[in-house]
């Protein structure tokens, strides 16, 4: 059993089960020419809320979508749950996929249903054949995202926010062990950040739910991680915690951080 | 040499292709075998696909079987007259109705309609992530996007080509009766007597092969959707030509082989 990092939310910290969850073993993958990812070596324990930076185009989203199968490397391994994730065929992955849920960048929700059609889907799919139980449960999970006054709305008519909070409620709603978010905050106004970010903590505590956030928002990085994990160059360039994080020397993690470019004017 | 060798590339590589083409359509044809085995078929989602593509397709399938029988009839009716024989205008309008026109122009009436349907909307669904939060939802795209549309198109392929030879076959009889006065009794008596449940068949069996090369033609090409709306917009076009193409060889071909198994004119 691997020993709980020592920067884990309190609520993880006194859990006897911060055990490796997910683990990236040496990942490499090519896109055409391409070398997007050059060796990643990552492990996300029980519980834990790990964040995700770095430049855009450094491949953290591919990153994330090789632990939920979407995306096979071309070198390495990935398990999840002790499962061998790039050694199942995509009929065998509903067992991972019941254990691990997740927000797209543009919310993907599906364009023929309404949004608790949709937040309903996953549940329906599961095997949830009550109907007051799914939709109590809908109403918990849009409640959550400040979304329940919109429940017959389709996504075509939503916001770009309100599409990704309601993203956020379908990928919530099954309660899964864990939830990868990609880019929860973008396009989202200060308030609506928050409302995320607490949605997030609370999901952490509430239910031990371990999550990877994939962002750009160094508010919400410092607000909710354990662990923040910045990837550069196709590499975890910086691995710990966030007070580490600020208080790194790096001029590459301070020039992130603080938004400095270098190009002069 | 080099130049030889440069001559062969481009054939070569169209070629590998075509290989790999066939190769995807192979895989998801036994993707699909396996979702129909699963016994999982989703009849809520296959009634809706039932609607859009059989009801929905209705108006332009009996159009085009309405006018194709119709000037068929006009242009064969002169030319017959001059042998004598246009009291079996109806025989041989039916039968090429039944076995040939009927099948076909549904099938390609229908890949224009529906397979650029099919082709644009699980392909838009391809570039905007809903396929793959599918997956994640440990759904597979084959089971809940592929297999609806598949058994639907099942089930509606031979109701359309039974209404386009109905109403090429209407259409051909008001042009024979009220456009050159041929006694209708003629036109009936000619065209019962030569026509079969073998000549049915074959535009039946027809319909139903094309409708499936159809739905996997259009549905393959909305899977492999990339690059945004010019990607769906291309796939899309990819779906129309392809399957137009498929259909009308795979036509040729298995007129061929009907014929041995329902030959023309056998009772």
């Amino acid at each position: 059993m691997a020993a709980a990092p020592s920067s884990m939310h309190p609520a993880v910290a006194q859990s006897a089960s911060a055990e490796t969850f997910i683990e990236l073993r040496g990942i490499h993958k090519h896109f055409g020419n391409q070398e997007v990812l050059c060796g990643i070596d990552l492990k996300l324990y029980h519980g834990e809320t790990l964040c995700v930076i770095g430049p855009s185009g450094e491949g953290k989203t591919v990153m994330i979508k090789h632990i939920i199968g979407l995306i096979q490397p071309d070198e390495g391994d990935i398990f999840v749950a002790g499962m061998h994730v790039n050694r199942l065929h995509e009929r065998e992955m509903a067992p991972i996929r019941q254990k691990v849920s997740m927000l797209f960048q543009g919310a993907a929700l599906f364009d023929r249903m309404t949004v608790e059609e949709n937040v309903a889907f996953p549940l329906l799919e599961s095997g949830v054949c009550d109907r007051n139980e799914i939709k109590q449960r809908v109403l918990e999970a849009l409640t959550a995202v400040d979304l329940d006054d919109h429940l017959d709305k389709y996504p075509t008519s939503l916001s770009g926010g309100m599409r990704k909070r309601a993203g956020i409620a379908r990928a919530i709603v099954a309660r899964s062990e864990c939830i990868l978010y990609d880019e929860p905050n973008s396009g989202l106004d200060p308030i609506g950040s928050d409302i995320i970010d607490q949605m997030i903590l609370r999901m952490q505590r509430r239910y031990g739910v371990t999550s990877i956030i994939v962002t750009h928002d160094m508010r919400s990085v410092f607000k909710i991680a354990n662990r923040v994990a910045m990837l550069y160059r196709g590499k975890i360039h910086f691995l710990g915690t966030p007070a580490e994080l600020e208080a790194s020397p790096d001029p590459i993690v301070q020039d992130f951080i603080n938004g400095h470019s270098n190009i002069t004017g | 040499m080099a130049t030889s060798a440069g001559l062969l590339t481009l054939p070569g590589r169209t070629f590998l292709h075509f290989l790999t083409y066939l190769g995807q359509l192979t895989a998801l044809a036994t993707e699909l075998l396996i979702a129909v085995r699963s016994g999982v078929w989703r009849l809520k989602l296959v009634a809706r696909q039932i609607v859009e593509i059989g009801y929905g397709s209705q108006a332009v399938v009996i159009v085009t079987g309405a006018f194709t029988g119709a000037v068929f009839t006009f242009q064969s009716y002169a030319k017959f007259k001059e042998f004598g024989f246009e009291t079996t205008v109806g025989a041989v309008v039916s039968v090429a109705l039944c076995r040939e026109l009927g099948p076909v122009l549904a099938g390609l009436m229908v890949a224009g309609r529906v397979g650029a349907a099919m082709a644009a909307d699980i392909g838009t669904m391809k570039v905007t992530e809903q396929v793959d939060a599918l997956r994640v939802m440990g759904v597979h795209p084959v089971d809940y996007l592929v297999l609806p549309r598949f058994l639907a198109m099942m089930i509606s392929m031979p109701f359309l080509v039974a209404e386009s030879i109905s109403f090429g076959l209407i259409a051909s009889y008001m042009v024979t009766s009220f456009g050159y006065d041929m006694p209708s009794s003629w036109y009936l008596t000619h065209m019962i007597d030569h026509t079969n449940m073998e000549d049915l068949s074959i535009g039946m069996i027809k319909g139903f092969v094309f409708g499936m090369l159809i739905t996997l033609i259009s549905c393959h090409q909305g899977l492999s959707a990339e690059n945004g709306a010019v990607g769906v917009g291309a796939g899309t076009t990819r779906a129309v030509v392809i399957s137009s193409l498929v259909l009308l060889i795979v036509n040729f071909f298995l007129s061929i082989l009907l014929n041995y198994a329902f030959p023309i004119g056998s009772v």
